[in-house]
């Protein structure tokens, strides 16, 4: 059964210069136990996407159409208080730079305890033990629940997030660029780590990035984002090897390969368009190898090639003749 | 292991700050004077008991300094250091507590109004706004006899006054704070806007509010002064201000009796001086962009 379902997810925010359409018509489904990478240049809209689903939007930001089922919930139906819940109860996250997202005046085991208070009928030792728990699951040593958020390293603090992030069994957890601020060998640890939990516990993980190397060694299926939209989504060997849409090849192809043929890594030239008056037809138009009038004036629409894989293209596939 | 790792730690956290404040000139005369106030009012009424209805013989009014009174007697014959020692505790007294008043307002608008913001923010700042622009002086004395002037009416209408300063300082930290990427974690959570106030935004702001209250002593001490010397003070307790009123009543400057106004007067600016020189060391200590190298 579908876990999550996004439909024609349209998040805009309204600031003086006008409207930013961050979020244009994404939609996407999760099936239960499963993991979807969102991959994407800075500025593209995942982490406009992940904040939509827990409704976490600051001020400006509206969710003005669409419609994101968690399981049978609508969650933009839901009043203030249902939605508080929902939040951490049914779906966690972890946050961009762990850095931050701890209070550095609270030991990190109470920040732990206090998600758990909040959501379980428990007392403050029980939640301290589950915090101690949590610890061992993620391979912290429980002693350290004491501890001031300074006290710990980088990646510590990651792992002290991901345990949080697991307090109230969520079904879901969204991690919005989970290894960006640590180094390569903590980040391959932060992510065995992810992914062996979520097996272990069974739950879903939709994991933004916009490293698609990360994603293609932790997810079950990758959304490619440009521009507020989804241009590609399919399952990581469609995306890596059957892959439609010239953006994602562009995106493959401006990493080194270790398995392919080697040659210099191509940067993709441009920068992502002004969101506010995105460019007519194909938003990637202005930046693609491939296009033609067509793409200046007629917007793509979506093609299905197999059950799990659709790309947005008017000449999908044209970089393999 | 651990722990001890980390009392050593907190040790040496608790000797640095010592040892900063030590190196702090000022802070170190602000707090020795503190000290010796603080102690003398304490123990001194003990030792030394004073009574406002207790008159002196009709021949022993406005003595100067003897053996019997070191500091002389004042105008209903009773002992100026006697006095002196009684006022401080009264005027210590309503400095705190006023403070008290001042600083849980101060810091409650704050966090409120920048935090909540939109127009609780524009409602409170404009609140805000009125108690710091208004003379403060006319409005104090327009209190103050309203309410009658007895010594917790006076702490109140203090308390109540003096707090637009603190409140708009932690408005403006709070903005800081709110926008850390950590307050988004505990909205994440699904926790209420109250617990992230007074759980997550008070303990971060707090350095800033324990600086400042000191500094709110120091006026509050002197707007006590500046009440009971104009006559709005509770006549049933002797503080340093209503010596003033009654030294300046009988006429003690014109007279020439110096033991009966000069010794309250000293006592109030070093008092005063003593809690700036402390707020302003704590301010240097806590805060990192004035930290002497």
């Amino acid at each position: 059964m579908a876990l999550l379902r996004v439909n024609n997810l349209k998040t805009y925010f309204q600031i003086s210069a006008g409207i930013v359409k961050a979020v244009d018509d994404v939609s996407f489904v999760l099936n239960n136990g499963e993991s979807m990478g969102l991959v994407g240049e800075s500025g593209c809209g995942k982490t406009t996407t992940a904040l939509s689903i827990n409704k976490l939007l600051p001020q400006e930001g509206k969710i003005v159409s669409g419609e994101i089922f968690l399981e049978e919930r609508n969650i933009l139906k839901l009043n203030d208080s249902e939605i508080k819940k929902i939040r951490w109860n049914d779906i966690s996250m972890i946050f961009q730079g762990a850095m931050n997202a701890l209070n550095p005046v609270m030991k990190i085991g109470d920040q732990i305890a206090e998600a758990i208070i909040l959501h379980k009928k428990v007392s403050y030792k029980e939640a301290i033990e589950k915090s101690e728990e949590l610890f061992k699951l993620v391979e912290l040593e429980p002693k350290r629940i004491s501890n001031y958020p300074h006290e710990f390293s980088g990646g510590m603090k990651q792992r002290a997030m991901i345990a949080m992030a697991l307090a109230c069994d969520p079904k879901l957890i969204i991690a919005d660029e989970p290894t960006t601020a640590l180094d390569v060998m903590v980040q391959a640890q932060i992510l065995n780590l992810l992914d062996k939990l979520r097996k272990e516990v069974n739950m879903g993980l939709i994991l933004i990035s916009h490293n698609l190397s990360i994603l293609g060694e932790t997810c079950d299926k990758i959304a490619v984002m440009y521009a507020g939209k989804i241009v590609e989504l399919g399952n990581v060997e469609d995306i890596y090897d059957n892959n439609m849409h010239p953006y994602t090849n562009q995106l493959l192809s401006s990493f080194p390969n270790i398995h392919k043929e080697k040659k210099i890594p191509e940067p993709i030239d441009g920068i992502p368009p002004d969101l506010i008056n995105p460019p007519s037809g194909c938003r990637f138009h202005p930046r693609c190898l491939y296009a033609e009038n067509i793409c200046k004036e007629k917007e793509p629409e979506m093609i299905k090639i197999n059950e799990n894989h659709d790309y947005c293209c008017h000449f999908g596939g044209i970089f393999n003749e | 292991m651990m722990s001890s790792i980390r009392k050593e730690m907190r040790k040496k956290k608790i000797n640095a700050f010592i040892k900063s404040y030590k190196s702090n000139r000022m802070g170190m005369i602000g707090g020795t004077i503190l000290i010796i106030f603080i102690m003398v009012s304490l123990i001194g009424p003990i030792i030394l008991p004073f009574d406002t209805m207790k008159f002196g013989e009709a021949d022993n009014v406005l003595k100067p300094p003897s053996k019997e009174h070191i500091l002389g007697t004042d105008d209903l014959g009773r002992d100026v250091f006697r006095n002196l020692l009684a006022g401080g505790r009264i005027s210590l007294m309503v400095g705190i507590f006023a403070t008290i008043i001042s600083m849980f307002l101060g810091t409650a608008v704050g966090i409120i109004s920048g935090y909540i913001g939109n127009k609780t923010d524009i409602v409170l700042m404009r609140i805000t706004d009125f108690f710091l622009v208004i003379p403060w002086l006319p409005l104090v004395l327009v209190l103050a006899a309203i309410l009658g002037t007895n010594i917790w009416n006076i702490i109140l209408v203090i308390g109540l006054t003096s707090w637009a300063g603190t409140a708009r300082v932690v408005r403006s930290q709070t903005l800081s704070v709110k926008e850390r990427p950590f307050i988004e974690r505990i909205r994440a959570i699904g926790a209420d806007d109250k617990t992230i106030m007074m759980r997550h935004i008070l303990p971060n702001v707090f350095p800033l509010v324990f600086a400042n209250t000191i500094l709110v002593t120091a006026v509050a001490i002197l707007s006590e002064t500046t009440l009971s010397f104009l006559g709005l003070g509770d006549v049933t307790r002797s503080s340093w201000g209503m010596m003033l009123h009654y030294a300046f009543q009988s006429g003690a400057a014109s007279t020439g009796a110096y033991w009966y106004f000069l010794p309250p007067g000293i006592c109030v600016v070093l008092v005063v001086l003593a809690f700036t020189f402390l707020g302003y060391s704590f301010d240097e200590i806590l805060n990192p962009k004035l930290r002497r190298r």
